[in-house]
């Protein structure tokens, strides 16, 4: 459980000027929900309860309301992740061209040993999902936001290097 | 990071053209190449004559829907009351489609300009792109564009010097492919879940923000520049069948092919061309089984309705399927029909937003059925029923999605009924353990 | 709105003339014509999710939602005469129940609960939900407040988050995830202690949200519904007792349009443990030889309109201001010839709890259901003022008024003290006769609400031992004073007040029917579901 006390405040300063920003693009406060809840996944790496109600509060809207938003997009982390959050791609044009495989790979080669877990060195959590819309270009893996395309069982050795 | 392919001699290329050439990412590259003639001659034209030419040419969206372009632009309002919105449509996330992402990486200021004549001619002053979150790279290339425009004067208080104030934003999804569904976008914008809307009423009359809207894919606006500066007679001439289909299509071609990759082909091409010569065929050895040509919602073809079909709106629906968004997912004959569809169905069981119970419950329980056959377990009983469980899914909820799961299900129960039959007689091996 | 346009369309052959903008599944209500729905309700705004009132429209290739289609002219609507519109019908009930526990004989809501019901009249007999399948599972949450959450019987209707949202105005529930594991959620942090929370109990149209505090206390089909008005605070919402054999066990919003719309507030739900009560008066009682002995009416009423014939001079009433209209007037007349103070008094709480959504709906501060009732009849808020005359006074008539505060020494100065009463306060010891009255819920009576509406209430269960209502005790005593005759009913005995009381000036409980009339305006109030 994460208390309330060690919520670090996400728009302060900087963020908060670059929120406020934002807000100026939409006639309502509501609408920079989702950018808000982007902000707060860059800094924290996942969005706890505390910071929705942050959000909520800066938003004026309710914590109850933005949880709701905040489970609908499965991009945002209702949980901490590992340091690399690597989201395979299985959705059927990717699935017959060996998806799957590559899923095996990096279970295997980041030790994560199973999906949505995390590698006991806290680095990498392995997650499959649906459609990157990168189907030509099988199989396509975003490592955080480094969208890599032609992924293969065999490539992802190498691959991982470069997220150490 | 280069284009995968060089383009193929029977590909028509307009919006592709400039496919993997980095320097037409940039405002000067783009203008070298002719950019921003199209929008400045739209603003320099009555907003109805746009939507006249745009409506003349035969455009219709290529998100999937085919609607005319030019008709949705004319039904917003032409006594402007209210603020108008335009919203593009970049939440590409059908199953096999993966053609706006390229326009956003090589030519986002194609979609920029396009945007930039739609607003003009819709009289909207905010323009709203609404990119999938997964598409990062993409993002930070219009994002970019973006900036470049602002800054050259293209867009903002007085776009391109003119009288009409246009302002564009990037809206980053988060994850949800049914914002992809023109009111589940404005939903998602308004920082909303993304939930589709019952209509009426339409967008055009209440769309985001309670305001007049006009939602297109990028596609679409990719093609508007081209439209206002060849015109619409050369566009409507882009048509080797149906005079309904006119102007290229960029079609997503993934799967067994030899040579995956977005391909600009000019509307009523044969898919058998896009396959066999573009494409260029399947691997050694092995042979088509079956195509589903308009992303993953449309029914499937077998190898001899795909080789007998032509890429256009009209084509597709005579061969009893769809031209959708065009992403064509090609099976050779080692691909297992059953556990695809089971992955299709997953892939609808995960985006349903939960709203509509023939879509919450049906995509679920198709996808059950389908792990049950998979399993060894499954009864000739259960065929009928997926087919019965999909006629129950089908033209009965807010948006599509649930018919998008049971089309091609369906479709596969129907076509390739062999391989089911094998599972549960047992003639195959169980391909999952049921959960 | 008379002039307003209406259309004219056929609903299962029914023609039927509705407003335009009446949607397909109000006007089929008012042709007849029930089209089955879970998440429309006339209350909240349309969802237009759970597709059950889908209806096949003359003309258009797909089927329509009854709820959000508006009628139109010349329509042909089919409901129940449509095999395509039944078949998508079962096609959402079977989709319900997939995940969907049948722990109907566990679950309060059986007996009126719209999926059992539904399923029973047009579903399927059988699943084809393989048994191998698991279903959706999620704990019971305790939501706070009187509400508890069984996600499992869930069909996400999204009344409950709407009815928050919209009407309540306090955003505490959302829809959680998506696609079948979606699910109504509640911020940790928040509970759902809204004063008219408990509104989402009622309108969940499963099992899904229960009242804590009615949790296994009865099965709906053993429940007696009687038509009554809340005795929470001067509102009025119209409300059903609930009861089972002698108890009312739960008490639920009666739609009234101009008064409560379709609901009530919690602090309202819970009026029906006074009326339980056990400690109750249940025989008439007179003094003799310094004590309170057991009598029969006749000797006690003769006793009280002897000491009533036997005083002149002041008489003082005090008088609850939950006590009926009826029992107010009459009250008044037996003590017609008194030089009279006439007074109540009234618990107030601070402020008021509104229901944001819903214009002049409000847990008021006054929290007793007539003193516009007893004011219009005379009565005033002077209970101190009242209590000092007592001192001197002749008589002293109480009239179910709990004394709270008030010692034998301030009743002491008239000696002649006569009690109507629920139960016996000791300072009510020293009356000369005690006669035993019954409570809202087992008798007839009318209440006027804070906005001059006068509504009636009807008796829901009997009353205890020879316990009588104060309408037909007071009346007793007049006729027994020579002034009247003795009174049958409530109705009859509002007559006569009607008669009387110009504010009344024309009503009866048949004008008043069961929505009740405002004060001066004494036609019936328009019908409204």
């Amino acid at each position: 459980m994460h208390d309330a006390s060690t919520h670090e405040s996400v728009f302060d300063g900087k963020r908060r000027a670059r929120l406020d920003e934002i807000m100026k693009r939409y006639p309502t406060k509501q609408a920079a929900l989702l950018p808000a809840l982007w902000m707060v996944q860059e800094a924290h790496g996942w969005v706890s309860d505390q910071a929705m109600a942050e959000v909520a509060d800066v938003l004026e809207l309710t914590p109850a309301y933005v949880k709701g938003v905040v489970t609908f997009y499965t991009m945002y982390h209702q949980h901490p992740v590992g340091k690399y959050f690597i989201q395979v791609c299985t959705t059927t044009p990717c699935n017959i061209c060996g998806a799957e495989g590559v899923v095996e790979a990096f279970l295997q080669h980041t030790g994560c040993g199973e999906l949505g877990a995390t590698s006991k060195d806290g680095r990498y959590t392995v997650v499959e999902v649906e459609c990157l819309g990168a189907c030509g270009f099988a199989t396509p893996v975003l490592v955080n936001d480094d969208f890599i395309e032609n992924v293969t069982s065999e490539t992802v050795p190498d691959l991982l290097e470069r997220y150490r | 990071m280069g284009y995968p392919h060089k383009p193929h001699p029977r590909e028509t290329l307009v919006l592709s053209e400039h496919f993997g050439d980095s320097d037409a990412r940039t405002y000067d590259g783009w203008v070298k190449r002719g950019g921003y003639r199209a929008l400045e001659q739209a603003l320099g034209m009555e907003p109805q004559a746009v939507i006249d030419e745009v409506k003349a040419s035969g455009l219709r969206g290529r998100g999937g829907a085919g609607f005319p372009a030019g008709v949705k632009w004319d039904f917003m309002p032409k006594q402007k009351s209210k603020r108008h919105y335009l919203c593009c449509n970049a939440d590409e996330s059908e199953p096999g489609t993966f053609k706006d992402r390229e326009i956003m990486r090589w030519t986002p200021h194609a979609l920029i300009e396009g945007c930039a004549i739609a607003a003009h001619a819709i009289r909207a002053e905010v323009v709203y792109v609404y990119i999938r979150g997964e598409f990062t790279e993409a993002i930070a290339v219009m994002q970019q564009a973006l900036d470049e425009a602002y800054a050259k004067g293209v867009l903002g208080r007085k776009a391109l010097g003119s009288g009409t104030s246009i302002d564009m934003y990037i809206h980053r999804g988060a994850g949800a492919y049914i914002c992809g569904e023109e009111t589940a976008l404005m939903n998602s914008i308004e920082g909303k879940r993304g939930n589709p809307r019952i209509r009426p009423p339409f967008p055009a009359a209440v769309g985001v923000f309670g305001m007049p809207t006009t939602i297109n894919n990028v596609e679409t606006l990719g093609s508007v520049p081209h439209i206002m500066t060849r015109g619409a007679e050369w566009y409507k001439s882009l048509s080797l069948s149906s005079p309904k289909s006119t102007g290229t299509k960029l079609m997503s071609v993934c799967g067994h092919v030899a040579r995956p990759g977005n391909f600009e082909i000019t509307m009523g091409f044969p898919m058998k061309d896009l396959i066999y010569d573009l494409c260029g065929g399947m691997s050694p050895g092995r042979t088509l089984k079956a195509v589903i040509p308009g992303g993953s919602s449309v029914p499937v073809l077998d190898r001899e309705e795909a080789e007998n079909c032509v890429l256009d709106y009209e084509g597709c629906v005579a061969a009893g399927t769809m031209l959708g968004s065009g992403g064509m997912i090609v099976f050779d004959d080692t691909a297992d029909m059953v556990y695809q569809m089971m992955r299709i169905a997953k892939f609808y069981a995960h985006e349903s937003c939960a709203q509509c119970t023939q879509c919450r419950e049906g995509t679920a329980w198709t996808v059950r059925i389908l792990q049950k056959i998979l399993s060894g377990r499954g009864e000739m009983q259960d065929l009928d029923l997926l087919l019965d469980v999909g006629e129950m899914m089908t033209g009965k909820t807010i948006c599509v999605l649930s018919d998008s799961c049971a089309a091609p299900v369906g479709s596969a129960v129907q076509k390739f009924r062999g391989e089911f039959e094998a599972y549960i007689k047992g003639a195959r091996q169980p391909a999952v353990a049921l959960v | 709105m008379a002039d307003q346009e209406r259309v004219t369309l056929a609903i299962d052959g029914m023609e039927i003339t509705v407003p335009k903008g009446t949607t397909i599944l109000e006007a089929a209500k008012q042709a007849g014509v029930l089209i089955p729905h879970y998440c429309y309700h006339p209350g909240l705004p349309v969802a237009g999710v759970c597709r059950m009132c889908l209806v096949e429209i003359e003309g258009v290739p797909k089927l329509q939602i009854g709820c959000a289609t508006p009628a139109a002219e010349g329509q042909t609507v089919r409901v129940n005469e449509s095999e395509q519109a039944k078949h998508a019908r079962q096609g959402v009930l079977e989709f319900l129940l997939i995940n969907h526990p049948l722990d109907c004989p566990i679950c309060d809501q059986a007996g009126e609960c719209e999926l059992q019901n539904y399923v029973f009249q047009e579903g399927r007999a059988r699943t084809r939900y393989s048994p191998t399948y698991p279903k959706r599972f999620n704990p019971v949450e305790d939501f706070g407040g009187d509400v508890l959450y069984v996600p499992n019987r869930c069909i996400l209707c999204t009344r409950c988050v709407r009815f928050m949202d919209h009407v309540a105005g306090e955003h505490v529930l959302n829809v959680s995830e998506r696609g079948d594991r979606a699910y109504i959620g509640i911020h940790p942090q928040r509970q759902l202690d809204h004063p008219w929370a408990g509104n989402v109990v009622d309108l969940c149209p499963v099992g899904s949200l229960l009242s804590k505090d009615f949790l296994h206390k009865a099965r709906a089909w053993e429940l007696d519904h009687t038509p009554s008005v809340c005795t929470g605070c001067s509102q009025g919402c119209n409300v059903n007792l609930d009861t089972r054999a002698h108890s009312v066990v739960r008490v639920r919003p009666r739609p009234n349009a101009e008064v409560n719309k379709y609901f009530m507030c919690d602090h309202g739900r819970q009026t029906y443990r006074a009326m339980n009560r056990g400690d109750r008066i249940e025989a008439p009682l007179v003094a003799e030889g310094g004590a309170l002995v057991a009598a029969d009416w006749d000797h006690t009423l003769a006793r009280a309109a002897q000491i009533l014939k036997g005083s002149s001079g002041t008489a003082v009433a005090l008088v609850s201001p939950s006590a009926s209209t009826e029992a107010l007037y009459l009250l008044k007349a037996v003590l017609d010839g008194f030089t009279m103070t006439a007074a109540f008094r009234v618990e107030r709480a601070d402020g008021e709890q509104p229901l944001a959504g819903i214009a002049g709906l409000s847990l008021r501060s006054e929290r007793a259901p007539n003193v516009a009732g007893a004011t219009l009849l005379g009565y005033e808020e002077s209970f101190d003022r009242a209590l000092e005359a007592a001192r001197q006074a002749a008589v002293v008539v109480v009239l179910d008024e709990d004394l709270d505060g008030v010692t034998s020494d301030m009743l002491k100065g008239s000696g002649n003290l006569i009690y109507l009463g629920r139960a016996l306060p000791d300072v009510a010891r020293s009356a000369r006769v005690v006669l035993p009255v019954t409570n809202v819920a087992e008798e007839d009576g009318s209440f006027v609400n804070r906005d001059g509406r006068v509504q009636r209430y009807l008796q829901a269960k009997s009353g205890p031992g020879m316990a009588r209502p104060a309408w037909w005790i007071l009346s007793e005593l007049l006729a027994e004073l020579g002034r009247g005759e003795p009174l049958g009913s409530a109705a009859e005995a509002f007559e006569i007040l009607a008669a009387k009381e110009r504010a009344f000036d024309g009503m009866s409980y048949g004008s008043l029917g069961l929505k009740g009339v405002r004060v001066g305006n004494g036609t019936a109030a328009e019908v409204t579901a």
